[in-house]
């Protein structure tokens, strides 16, 4: 055994699995950040979008998938996502004068009737869902077994948030995004139709939420409650992060997983203190999330 | 002007007697779900202080309330199930809770506060959920002896009725009183320009607090009547399943009015308790369907369309 410090080699498998978890939320939360960021829509129904995704992957994949049956779930919850954001940006867009409140309310209720939708066509069991052939197996870690599928969860999650950073950081389109978030009024007035822009990201934010979704099947199953866990984390990672900010999206993820993982694994009973905790301090140290913009965030 | 005001001073006396009246006539299952009602209207009444007068929309109440229940399920498991004391303890747990939630939530203002009172009261659900010593995990708390009131148990569904109408009118009556005194007025400035309020030098922060921990402890003795009701506390209590209806409540019934969150929580409880079982168990169909429709097309909720309707008549 190489000379790991004695705390590292106990909970190496949590800390692994904090990433696994952390490249999940990642995937969930940066639409949200980034639908926040540029249309102040709080949109609250990304848990259920989330657990459509998961519905999807019992549905289309089944509790034992092969490649093409996990690969065509993966497609259809995302082509779902994407259309179901488009429907969210034009109903919240026809509240575009009220308050951000109504807005919020708005995707409250269309939570609340999709949630129910989901519970009738499926039921109230908790369904689990394999990871499909080859990544279903474990590998030897340090002399501990791990699932594949979740070390696949890992490299998938840097994959995509460095894709995600290169379109947003190094492309037109990124600088249009960048510069929505900032002040879209402006972004309005030299010439661009940002509600174009406003609605391409809804529908994106969503895709990524149902993906998530089919993603996260294999490790948190199907079941009717997982839409409010998803949110409440998604939130957490997005107010300790910064809203709009995708490296905050980033940054959140990873310290929500590893407190979600080695929280769980060090104080069991009481790791919710632990995330409570971490969020009063970041939020009293500083109010905008790490890495909140100072002009994108309201206070 | 002055009939009107008469009748103003007079309606809440009329409605309260009405209510106590109201167990004589009914019957046992009427008169339970009216004392649901009640619980549920003063969990209402408490949010309507944060959202209507204080400006700050409470995603997370249910926090508040669940914790309450949890308290004085254990106080008359394991102390004593005198009522004062439950409801005391009861709202003690759920003011300190709101304390530690609050000092962190009340930092911010509008969606923000929305975002961080659903995660908190979220994470309070997850720690019912986990904790099993005290809570009892996921199987709830049951088994919770019938509260005692000058030593008879409160197990006649009439009695109780009365019981929790006394805790309503109470809570409400305390409610009222803050609503007129000098710290609803800071409150509602707070709620309308908090920039001036703290350049007139109010300590918004604290106000914001201490209207944050208020709120709490009344969600905290309305959870008291659902405790010592249900004889039965679930995490279901503490998360959405409660904070998502009764912030409903407080829309639909128009805010900072008092009574409209009393009455869009009976609405509430009759779509969610009443009309969804006979609907095949689609209560939460129900409400979202309600909810979609009061936000496209009654900004202000039933306060407005009274005051609409007034206008009108004028």
């Amino acid at each position: 055994m190489p000379a790991w410090p004695a705390w590292i080699d106990v909970h190496f498998i949590s800390l692994l699995n904090g990433l696994a978890i952390g490249a999940l939320l990642f995937i969930l939360a940066v639409g949200l950040s980034l639908i926040f960021g540029m249309m102040d829509v709080l949109n609250l129904a990304h848990g259920v979008l989330f657990l459509g995704g998961a519905y999807t992957a019992w549905w289309i994949a089944g509790e034992s998938p092969s490649w093409p049956r996990f690969l065509a779930a993966l497609a259809v919850a995302g082509a779902a996502g994407a259309l179901a954001g488009t429907g969210l940006s034009l109903l919240v867009a026809r509240l575009a004068r009220r308050s951000h409140l109504d807005q919020a309310l708005l995707t409250l209720g269309l939570t609340l009737i999709a949630a129910d939708a989901l519970s009738a066509a499926f039921g109230d069991d908790v369904h689990t869902i394999n990871p499909p052939p080859g990544l279903d197996d474990s590998v030897s870690l340090l002399g501990r077994a791990y699932p594949v599928y979740r070390l696949a969860l890992i490299g998938l999650g840097a994959v995509l948030a460095t894709a995600v950073h290169f379109v947003v950081e190094r492309t037109s389109l990124g600088a249009l995004i960048r510069a929505t978030v900032a002040d879209r009024h402006m972004v309005a007035s030299v010439g661009v139709d940002e509600r174009r822009v406003k609605l391409g990201v809804f529908a994106v934010g969503a895709l990524l939420a149902t993906t998530a979704g089919v993603l996260g099947a294999p490790v948190y199953g199907a079941r009717p409650g997982l839409d409010a866990t998803a949110l409440m984390l998604a939130l957490v990672v997005v107010v300790i992060g910064g809203l709009g900010s995708v490296r905050g999206a980033l940054i959140g993820a990873l310290v929500i997983g590893e407190i979600e993982s080695l929280g769980r694994a060090v104080l069991s009973d009481l790791a919710s203190f632990v995330l409570f905790g971490a969020l009063a301090v970041v939020l009293v140290l500083r109010p905008r999330g790490l890495f909140g913009a100072s002009t994108g965030a309201r206070s | 002007m002055t009939w009107s005001r008469r009748r103003a001073a007079l309606a809440p006396l009329v409605a309260l007697a009405v209510l106590a009246a109201a167990p004589l006539v009914l019957g046992d299952y009427a008169t339970a779900m009216l004392s649901r009602i009640l619980a549920f209207a003063l969990l209402a009444a408490s949010l309507d202080l944060l959202v209507g007068v204080t400006g700050l929309p409470s995603l997370g109440h249910g926090a508040y309330f669940g914790a309450g229940a949890y308290a004085a399920g254990w106080v008359a498991t394991h102390v004593a199930r005198s009522a004062p004391v439950t409801l005391v303890a009861a709202a003690g747990v759920a003011a300190l809770v709101a304390l530690v939630a609050g000092s962190v939530a009340v930092r911010a203002r509008g969606v923000f506060f929305l975002m961080l009172t659903l995660a908190v009261g979220e994470i309070v659900e997850q720690l019912a959920q986990s904790w099993h010593g005290v809570t009892g995990g996921s199987d709830g708390m049951y088994g919770i002896p019938a509260t005692r009131l000058a030593g008879v148990a409160l197990t006649d569904v009439r009695w109780f009725a009365w019981y929790a109408l006394g805790v309503f009118a109470a809570g409400i009556a305390v409610l009222r009183c803050i609503a007129v005194s000098p710290l609803g007025a800071t409150l509602r400035g707070i709620r309308d320009n908090e920039a001036r309020m703290r350049a007139l030098g109010y300590r918004t922060y604290h106000y914001k607090l201490a209207a944050f921990v208020i709120a709490g402890g009344i969600a905290g003795a309305a959870g008291s009547l659902l405790a010592a009701q249900q004889r039965l506390v679930t995490p279901g209590d503490l998360g959405l399943a409660t904070s998502v209806p009764v912030l409903l409540a407080v829309i639909i019934g128009g805010e900072a009015t008092l009574w409209g969150p009393c009455v869009g929580a009976a609405i509430v409880v009759v779509l969610r308790d009443v009309l969804g079982p006979s609907l095949g168990g689609h209560g939460p169909l129900l409400l979202g369907v309600v909810f979609v429709a009061v936000v496209f097309a009654l900004p202000g909720g039933l306060a407005h369309v009274r005051s609409l309707w007034r206008g009108a008549a004028r």
